[in-house]
């Protein structure tokens, strides 16, 4: 049934929840041709990458966790990092996202090295990540959570926080931002709850809020789906293709297949460390060498469109 | 039973200096421990160096006072960065063991019987701080005060004077801290105290809002401990042991942690009740109430740790959140 031609087939309905779903006329997406000139191959160059890895190492004692030869990520475009269990995936997302060092190699955003560079310096220069185990601040309101996020404020210096006249006005500012991306998130309604009293899901959608707080060019989710039902993870999909029309660039790790092909650009498989293929979404599942990677064990869920 | 002497002396024992002193450190401590999840089991070191700082450079280097004082919160920074670089880059843990060490080692050393002339060893400094009670507008050994009914509250003037440093020490220290806990810097501290990464994947240089956390707190400490010693006008190497740190914590534990009021509401009550008990043990002993074959008056001041003790962990039991906290907040952490 493909509702749009442009650039993915859609799956069959996740969970068969399908409530609220979200069409992708609703947002646009301007990286739907950006792979058309991409070579379905690992380390395949991009027209306009905005991540640049490259030779990136990370071992554990004797064990080789990532050893990824070059990776680009397109600018703008959704891209889905998946694997199985154990093939390096969180891994090479902390490596990226400054929460880990490579053993070796160079990582680049936007053109600029950022191997070694510390998380929350990455996170200043527009790149933002979500946890696998969600992290909300359980003991601060959802409201206060998202206030943290705004960058440069004033009354973060010990001193200036002492003299409000320096940081109240601001402060109203990034108050009225949190509501505004609330408000998209559907979340208004909880914003004085404690976020620790959020539900599974909420906490997902929480932390996807909190990090478009922080006015972020990549965002990094990791498992964004992982324990949400199936209603609220349509809702999820499309807060997802929303960033991308809004021009963020987005690189998930997911599990679940239907997601994967529905809302991504490019796929990125990982397994035992390495880049074993990329492809677009509705390609990559029948590469030999992703069949192999799985080992069979998810071969139905792979390939589950072209069998039935 | 002299009921008047029981009432007046718990009373008093809410309000007096040892009081504000256990406040200090306590606001402090509810600094590291309740906002920013700094396991800081040293504060006494803090004090430690504060008390040593001011004896220490007006008795040996014969420096006025007031320098004194400054030579006392800069050794409060000086031992919060000592003990931060190291270690707050750690866990929590590891940050607690390391600040109970530094402070027995503070303690020890000022107490080591070879640096006498410099630190006092075990006499400790004496007098050197005649120049706190000369700038007392009131006549040191006259009474002042009046009596409610059966409450006794005439204080010496010199009392009164320390009392009136001390409460004003308190009460710029609750505002300084409601100042920062409401501000975007103690938003910071309490998302580290929830959740380091995800503070850091916000922007957030963990180690520059622990390290101020740990330089402030410790200075709150920093002023108890010069409090304790100008007000004494001695410093006394074991005032400074562990057992001190741990009744600061729970004073900031019973008023609630997290709370700015919970570390005066807290040292006040903590205060009044180990005062109460032990006033009213020995008028039972006095009066032969309490037959000798249980406890006589030697025994009063251990029985009353063991009766407060009960009292403390029964409140921890049935309000975990201390008088001040939030009900709601101990759900949370239930259900992590």
């Amino acid at each position: 049934m493909p509702e749009s031609d442009d650039f993915v087939e859609f799956g069959k309905t996740a969970g068969g929840g399908g409530a609220g779903r979200v069409r992708d006329t609703d947002w646009p997406n301007p990286a739907a041709h950006a792979f058309d000139d991409c070579i379905e191959e690992p380390g395949s160059p991009k027209p306009d990458p905005i991540l640049v890895a490259t030779g990136v190492q990370r071992h554990f004692g004797g064990l080789t966790a990532v050893d990824v030869a070059t990776m680009q990520i397109q600018r703008g475009a959704i891209t889905a990092l998946i694997g199985p269990n154990g093939a390096g995936k969180t891994t090479f997302f902390n490596l990226l996202s400054g929460f880990d060092r490579p053993d070796q190699g160079e990582v680049y955003f936007d053109g600029a090295r950022i191997t070694n560079v510390a998380p929350h310096l990455l996170a200043k220069r527009g790149m933002v990540r979500t946890f696998q185990l969600t992290k909300v601040l359980a003991k601060l309101s959802v409201l206060e959570n998202m206030k943290l996020a705004g960058q440069l404020q004033a009354g973060e210096s010990m001193w200036k926080a002492l003299l409000p006249p320096l940081w109240k006005h601001q402060e109203k500012a990034i108050e009225a931002k949190a509501l505004e991306i609330l408000d998209e998130f559907n979340m208004v309604h909880m914003q004085h709850e404690f976020a620790g009293a959020l539900s599974g899901g909420q906490r997902k959608l929480l932390e996807m809020a909190r990090s478009m707080m922080t006015d972020p060019q990549v965002i990094m989710l990791d498992e964004p789906m992982a324990g949400v039902n199936p209603a609220l993870t349509q809702s999820l999909l499309g807060h997802v293709k929303r960033m991308r029309s809004q021009g963020i660039t987005v690189v998930f790790v997911e599990h679940d297949m239907d997601v994967v092909r529905d809302i991504s650009d490019w796929v990125v498989v990982m397994a035992e460390g390495i880049v074993v293929a990329e492809g677009r979404a509705s390609s990559v599942g029948a590469n030999p060498a992703v069949i192999d990677a799985y080992l069979g064990t998810s071969h139905a869920a792979l390939t589950g469109e072209h069998t039935a | 039973m002299d009921w008047s002497l029981i009432i007046s002396n718990t009373f008093r024992s809410g309000i007096t200096q040892t009081a504000i002193i256990y406040i200090l450190a306590a606001i402090g401590m509810n600094l590291h421990v309740g906002y920013t999840g700094l396991m800081n089991f040293g504060q006494v070191g803090f004090m430690a160096v504060g008390a040593y700082g001011v004896g220490i450079s007006t008795s040996y280097y014969d420096l006025p006072l007031p320098v004194g004082i400054l030579v006392g919160l800069g050794c409060g920074v000086v031992l919060a960065l000592l003990l931060g670089m190291p270690t707050l880059r750690l866990r929590a843990d590891y940050l607690g063991i390391v600040t109970i060490a530094a402070a027995e080692i503070i303690r020890l050393v000022m107490k080591y019987q070879k640096f006498k002339d410099w630190s006092g060893g075990t006499n400790g400094i004496n007098g050197f701080a005649d120049d706190f009670q000369a700038w007392n507008p009131m006549t040191t050994s006259a009474k002042y005060g009046f009596e409610i009914g059966p409450l006794d509250l005439r204080f010496t003037g010199g009392d009164l004077w320390e009392m009136a440093i001390g409460w004003t020490l308190v009460l710029l220290a609750v505002l300084v801290m409601w100042r920062l806990v409401n501000s975007p810097w103690g938003r910071v501290l309490k998302s580290v105290r929830e959740d380091e990464n995800a503070a850091r994947a916000m922007g957030k240089s963990i180690f520059r809002f622990k390290m101020q956390s740990l330089m402030l707190g410790g200075l709150f400490g920093t002023v108890a401990g010069m409090f304790y010693a100008i007000s004494n006008n001695s410093v006394q190497p074991d005032n400074y042991s562990r057992a001190f740190t741990f009744f600061a914590l729970t004073v900031a534990i019973l008023g609630g942690l997290g709370r700015v009021w919970g570390p005066v509401i807290g040292g006040v009550l903590f205060w009044m009740l180990l005062s109460g008990v032990e006033n009213l043990l020995k008028e039972g002993v006095t009066n032969d109430h309490i037959p000798e074959s249980i406890m006589d008056g030697v025994q009063v001041g251990q029985v009353r740790f063991m009766l407060v003790g009960l009292g403390l962990m029964s409140l921890m039991i049935f309000r975990p959140q201390g008088i001040f906290g939030d009900k709601r907040e101990i759900a949370i952490d239930a259900r992590k």
